[in-house]
């Protein structure tokens, strides 16, 4: 019995479930409030959740852990930036339509918008608060969804052509698309005041805050407590990874999902029974960058600031020493690898700053940060397949 | 044994073919040949500061590249652990620093004391990759940000930490020996993050060396760090040498093909983990001829990026995951040194943005490695389309 669940959960989980349970007992005892700490991992766990989500498809295709994942999260920053650029057009427009004086007409004519930018003027400002940020985020994700899809396929057709070394070329390719897309952020015609950087100079700020726009749009739908409370629970936000994970558990049993998850199990056997093997893979790294840049909409609206030049560099590693921890292998993880996996992860991360800074009194939860999620992921990489009966 | 076979078999390769696969083998160095062309007029260094910086920037980055060759021959892809030989030799370079140990006798001791941990580093690198055969290369990679994790906790927290161990029979503790103010944060344990290496700054490099006057019209003077060269060259003939013998030859074999060598009777698995020790040990030694050469350790930078930047100059020179000579090293060093030195530049009068040239400097860098990857890759997809026309025979 006890031997069962041993081998069904794995060592790993164990220990690290039981580390992360015993930091909760701990956490009275250094004045730690458990019921704060819990509802900050749970915070943090739907931040992330479909950032790890999106290793999912991309694991199921046989092409590895995505650590091309900034992709998928360039996509994201794309929409976001695009959607408070958006916000601020539009809502510059309004005001001058409001305004009864003759210079605000004169100033209109200057900026001369067109028919399409006047309908989103209208139709924003005609709508309440709540469901304007609604309106916005979705913005963000209608531009963010196409551009991983299309990222998603160029970067499908470097991974066809060097099978069986898909995730070092895959983080190479991540870490160049950041820093080609650094310059691109200097560079892009974006000229909203609360993106560009002050005294007149071009380029978007590192941070932009999302705060007016769409921060906690998906959080504070139906949130349980409030953030300066005890206890807070982003609702909204669960209710959003769940659908998220019941869309990718769906499309895993249409036909073209068990397709994919053959091509991942035996390529040969796949291609032997008639499955074109690259375009499953292709449709796999797209979806993965597709819920990539979702993941990352989701966690900023979450955290309230876009993070844009070298923030996105080191994404993938959390999310694929979550998904690593949750059980999941290099070639096969399920929706319950996603789910254990972000919270014993995030909670590590949230309880060791306080609980084992308290204890030792020294800061040291970046060190064991460092250590557990590389060790998760050099675990699963030496990994032995095992198999069943 | 290719060579026979295919002289049994006469196929024939157009020309235009030939001419196609010369290129391909040679892409990645000929591509990076025709950027510098195009990036040095642009820059608008003069020839003499690039030649003084190409030959500063051999002495100072070929021994950590070279150290990546042996890894390659047994087969093992690039060594993205060497970082971990760089941690032992950062290591070193504390403790000398600490007991203010200078010049050429510093070096030395700080080798001393990084060889027996980059051993160990490596023994353990190398068990690690014997269970994940076929992708060494991500394992590596993971493995030095796992053992930096180890390493930052070592350093930032247990280096002149007080009252760690009791001694035995005694009242007092033991303290790890590191108690420079120096290098000691204020806190009262663990190392600082920038160490300024004052005694053993070129200590290597000054040792023998040469001075001399270039050019007609306007002369410009170049110094060259003779001794530093000729550690560099004494290691070149040790790699010539190693290759000829039996351990050497045995490499080669597992990197043919590991099945075929383990019935050879060959002990793959320890040999795999001689050549990552060996690769451990000398990229410690190649951070310290590096770091002596800067004169400043950046205590939890400067590692990670010796892993980063050896790898793309090895890359660059036209070296593969399977294939790399001493001459890649070197054609490698000065061609993604020069780019490194001259992209700045030539992005600041391309684009007119100060910042966009460093961005542009970090995109090359890490461009160049998901490029020569990806060429890599498929050059080896076209060789095995080639090897499989060579077996068909006539149709």
């Amino acid at each position: 019995m006890l031997n069962k669940f041993i081998e069904n959960a794995g060592w790993p989980r164990i220990i690290i479930g039981l580390f992360l349970f015993s930091l909760f007992l701990a956490a009275p005892f250094v004045n730690v409030r458990v019921d704060k700490s819990l509802s900050d991992t749970l915070v943090r766990v739907g931040m992330n959740g479909v950032l790890v989500l999106a290793m999912v498809p991309m694991v199921q295709s046989g092409c590895g852990l995505n650590f091309g994942l900034p992709l998928g999260v360039i996509s994201g920053l794309l929409g976001a930036t695009t959607s408070i650029q958006i916000a601020t057009a539009t809502n510059e427009i309004s005001a001058l339509m409001s305004a009864p004086s003759a210079e605000a007409a004169e100033k209109l004519a200057a900026i001369n918008p067109s028919g399409v930018t006047l309908f989103l003027a209208n139709l924003l400002n005609s709508m309440p608060p709540a469901s304007k940020a609604m309106t916005l985020f979705s913005f963000a994700l209608i531009i963010a969804i196409p551009i991983a899809a299309v990222l998603g396929f160029f970067y499908a057709q470097i991974l066809n052509r060097v099978k069986g070394e898909e995730m070092m070329i895959a983080t190479y390719v991540g870490f160049s698309s950041v820093a080609l897309m650094c310059m691109a952020w200097l560079l892009l015609p974006f000229n909203s005041p609360v993106m560009i950087w002050g005294y007149g100079g071009s380029g978007l700020r590192t941070t932009i805050s999302a705060d007016g726009f769409w921060r906690h749009v998906l959080s504070d739908f139906a949130s349980i407590g409030s953030e300066q409370g005890s206890f807070y629970f982003p609702t909204g936000m669960f209710l959003f990874f769940f659908l998220m994970i019941a869309v990718v558990w769906a499309f895993f049993r249409t036909k073209t999902g068990t397709a994919i998850t053959a091509v991942g199990s035996n390529p040969e056997f796949a291609r032997a029974s008639g499955i074109d093997v690259n375009k499953m893979r292709t449709i796999s790294v797209m979806f993965s960058t597709i819920l990539g840049a979702i993941g990352i909409l989701v966690y900023e609206q979450s955290f309230g600031f876009i993070q844009l030049y070298m923030g996105p560099l080191y994404m993938a590693f959390p999310a694929v020493a979550a998904i690593l921890l949750g059980g999941a292998s290099v070639n096969k993880a399920s929706m319950v690898n996603v789910l254990v996996g972000t919270f014993l992860f995030q909670g590590i991360l949230t309880m060791t700053p306080s609980v084992i800074n308290s204890l030792l009194q020294s800061d040291m939860s970046e060190v064991i940060r460092i250590i557990v999620s590389n060790g998760m992921i050099l675990y699963a990489l030496t990994r032995k397949a095992q198999v069943k009966r | 044994m290719a060579g026979k076979v295919s002289a049994k078999l006469p196929i024939e390769f157009t020309v235009a073919e030939n001419i196609k696969h010369l290129l391909i083998s040679n892409s990645v160095p000929i591509i990076f040949l025709g950027l510098s062309a195009m990036a040095i007029p642009l820059s608008g260094f003069s020839a003499g500061y690039l030649i003084q910086e190409m030959l500063t920037r051999l002495a100072r980055n070929s021994f950590l590249v070279l150290s990546l060759l042996v890894p390659i021959m047994a087969g093992m892809g690039l060594n993205f652990g060497m970082v971990l030989g760089a941690m032992a030799g950062q290591i070193g370079l504390i403790c000398v620093t600490d007991w203010a140990v200078v010049g050429i006798p510093g070096l030395v001791l700080a080798s001393i004391i990084s060889m027996p941990i980059a051993a160990l580093l490596g023994f353990i690198c190398g068990n690690v990759l014997n269970r994940a055969k076929g992708r060494e290369m991500v394992t590596s990679y993971i493995l030095g940000f796992f053992i930096n994790g180890i390493y930052q906790f070592v350093v930032l927290y247990l280096f002149g930490v007080r009252g760690l161990l009791k001694i035995p029979f005694t009242d007092s503790y033991m303290r790890v020996p590191i108690t420079s103010p120096q290098l000691v944060l204020s806190r009262g344990y663990g190392i600082r993050n920038a160490i300024n290496l004052t005694g053993l700054r070129h200590a290597l490099d000054n040792a023998i060396h040469f001075q001399m006057t270039l050019g007609g019209e306007n002369p410009f003077m170049i110094s060259i760090p003779v001794s530093t060269f000729l550690v560099i060259g004494f290691f070149c003939l040790f790699i010539v040498w190693f290759r000829r013998t039996k351990l050497g030859q045995d490499m080669r074999a597992i990197g043919q093909d590991m099945a075929v060598a383990d019935s050879a009777g060959i002990a793959v698995e320890r040999t795999r983990v001689i050549a990552i020790v060996i690769s451990t040990m000398l990229a410690a030694f190649g951070q310290i001829i590096f770091l002596q050469n800067i004169g400043t350790m950046n205590t939890y930078n400067s590692h990670e990026q010796t892993g980063m930047f050896s790898i793309a100059a090895l890359l660059i020179g036209g070296a593969t995951v399977t294939k790399a000579s001493i001459g890649n090293v070197f054609v490698g060093v000065i061609l993604f040194h020069l780019m490194f030195v001259v992209s700045p530049m030539a992005g600041k009068e391309l684009i007119g943005q100060a910042q966009l040239g460093e961005y542009f400097r970090v995109f090359v860098s890490y461009g160049i490695i998901a490029v020569a990857l990806v060429l890599h890759a498929w050059k080896r997809y076209q060789d095995r389309e080639r090897s499989r026309r060579d077996l068909r025979g006539e149709a």
